[in-house]
């Protein structure tokens, strides 16, 4: 009863952004004001309409700041989404739910963020929190590179996945990239070779297994299903949403528990597909999280793609690439086009079903959007 | 910005596992409830089993297996960067295989974090334990099997 209440109940009717680079001059709170007001603008909804918030606890610019500077009303809901990248989704699924319940009418989820400018988090020992930090920091086990390609060594030789599938995924994601002007690896192409002389940075992963290193901003606008009829845009229904920690889940460091290779996607994907009209075959393209390759075979497997193991196999033949058996990342995803915690999937998940990606999947009708794996999770199933 | 090894930040669950260490035992904490007695780690306040508060740490006898490992390259904490490409490696217990450890390979107890040729290291090698001191603390390290 409740998970109906919720299906198709609230929809994205606007969506915006900053450029993407390496540095960018402006602040955080001046990105994200730029990509809110961009957003807001996208929908036809004045700011002063404003009045449910959702962003990530580590997003620095906070709803006081940003309420004021736009020129929000009162606002009634305001949330945060934890775990990094793993809180993307999440922050659509707060506002669902808080506009499916009245609490709010007009929705903005946002992530700002100069981690191409700022330092590296790993680097700051000051903050490195007791636990689990201290099970594997001393060790030099020191950055998300490593943690995850502990896992990833452990899922080759389980389920025999090479280098060549972790190729298949940067590709796939460099090719879609090249077709987007704003992305920060456009007119860059990759090649095979380039990828397999690329510098290592924790073995099993090289460059071009980690995400970029971006300043940017995006926001979204979330509004009931029945005021997104009266949008400037056509509107993209939350068809699904979930978050998903899993029983005796670690974080990224998921060592610990009987399963470390089946991760949180696997959660989120049961209350996902549990509450959909539609099945993994019916997904017409899908913007899955991507900090680091592996993560997309991870994920395949975890959202039902493919069976356990499968996830490595599956990118063969050009099945992530348009016109393949799944298109990903259509922008060029965190890999290509910019690694601002993931919330340049939900865009173009959004621009996919308006028609206007710039890598367009033809008659595209319904997306997933995933956010961070190997952390605590959250989803969204997109329809047109 | 650190220029030496990195040493544990001790919360009050993990603080016994080091007392131990120093004594040169490797110690997991178990539920104390004698109708489950079951092992867990990290370490936490109560058992994810049975919920009871009761607990005790039990000795292992250090020997174990590689479940995975990585060989790190920079940019690292400058210490790290050093001695890179290093080891770092993930063991599972002999005696409770869901039981794993991070740590690193090495030679002998106290030997660098690059001391091993990378071409030893496989997954499933038979590794134990030894303790080294870094710093304030004493670390568990790995040694293959002989
Ligand atoms: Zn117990």
């Amino acid at each position: 009863m409740a998970a109906a209440a919720l299906k198709d109940a609230t929809a994205i009717v606007g969506i915006g952004q900053t450029p993407f680079a390496k540095q960018l001059p402006e602040s955080e709170k001046t990105l994200a004001c730029r990509a809110i007001l961009a957003a807001l603008a996208d929908a036809g909804i004045d700011p002063s309409e404003v009045d449910g918030f959702a962003s990530y606890t580590m997003e620095e610019t906070d709803e006081v700041e940003i309420a004021k500077s736009i020129g929000a009303g009162d606002v009634t809901f305001f949330s945060k989404v934890g775990y990094g990248g793993g809180g993307s989704c999440g922050t659509l699924a707060h506002l669902a739910s808080a506009i499916a319940t009245g609490q709010a009418g007009v929705g903005v989820a946002w992530r700002s963020r100069k981690r191409g400018s700022g330092p590296r988090p790993w680097k700051n020992t000051a903050v490195q929190l007791p636990t689990p930090g201290q099970w594997t920091r001393p060790y030099g086990l020191l950055r998300p590179a490593d943690e995850i390609g502990m896992l990833t060594r452990r899922y080759m030789h389980e389920y025999g996945a090479t280098r060549d599938h972790l190729f298949n995924v940067a590709l796939a994601c460099r090719n879609r990239a090249n077709q987007n002007p704003a992305a920060q690896m456009y007119e860059r192409p990759m090649t095979r070779e380039s990828y397999m002389t690329a510098r290592w940075i924790s073995e099993p992963l090289c460059l071009f297994d980690n995400c970029l290193e971006t300043d940017g901003a995006l926001a979204a606008v979330v509004v009931s299903a029945e005021r997104a009829r009266d949008c400037r845009q056509k509107p993209v229904y939350l068809h699904s949403v979930a978050q998903g920690l899993p029983a005796q889940h670690h974080g990224m460091v998921n060592y610990w528990n009987d399963d470390p290779l089946s991760g949180p996607a696997w959660t989120a994907a049961r209350q996902l597909w549990k509450q959909a009209d539609f099945g993994p075959e019916d997904v017409d393209v899908a913007q899955i999280y991507d900090a680091f390759t592996p993560l997309i075979p991870l994920s395949l497997e975890g959202y039902g793609f493919c069976g356990r193991g499968e996830g490595g196999a599956f990118t063969e033949g050009g099945a992530l690439e348009i016109g393949g058996r799944l298109p990903i990342n259509t922008s060029g995803g965190g890999l290509s086009e910019a690694y601002v915690h993931g919330f340049n999937l939900i865009t173009e998940g959004v621009k996919q079903l308006r028609g206007t990606s710039t890598a367009q999947v033809p008659d595209a009708a319904t997306c997933l959007v995933t956010a961070g794996e190997g952390v605590p999770t959250s989803a969204v199933l997109l329809r047109s | 910005m650190s220029d030496t090894l990195l040493t544990p930040v001790v919360d009050d669950d993990g603080a016994p596992f080091w007392e131990y260490t120093a004594q040169g035992e490797l110690r997991i904490q178990a539920c104390a409830n004698p109708d489950c007695g079951e092992l867990r780690f990290p370490p936490r306040p109560c058992c994810p089993h049975c919920q009871s508060f009761d607990s005790e740490w039990r000795r292992m006898s250090g020997k174990g297996r590689i479940w995975s490992y990585v060989l790190p390259h920079p940019p690292l904490l400058p210490a790290y960067a050093e001695m890179a490409p290093y080891n770092a490696i993930v063991v599972e217990l002999a005696e409770a295989p869901r039981i794993r450890l991070v740590g690193n390979l090495v030679t002998e107890a106290g030997a660098p974090l690059n001391s091993v040729d990378p071409s030893r290291l496989k997954i499933g090698a038979r590794v134990q334990v030894v303790f080294a001191e870094i710093g304030d603390f004493t670390l568990p390290q790995w040694v293959l099997e002989r």
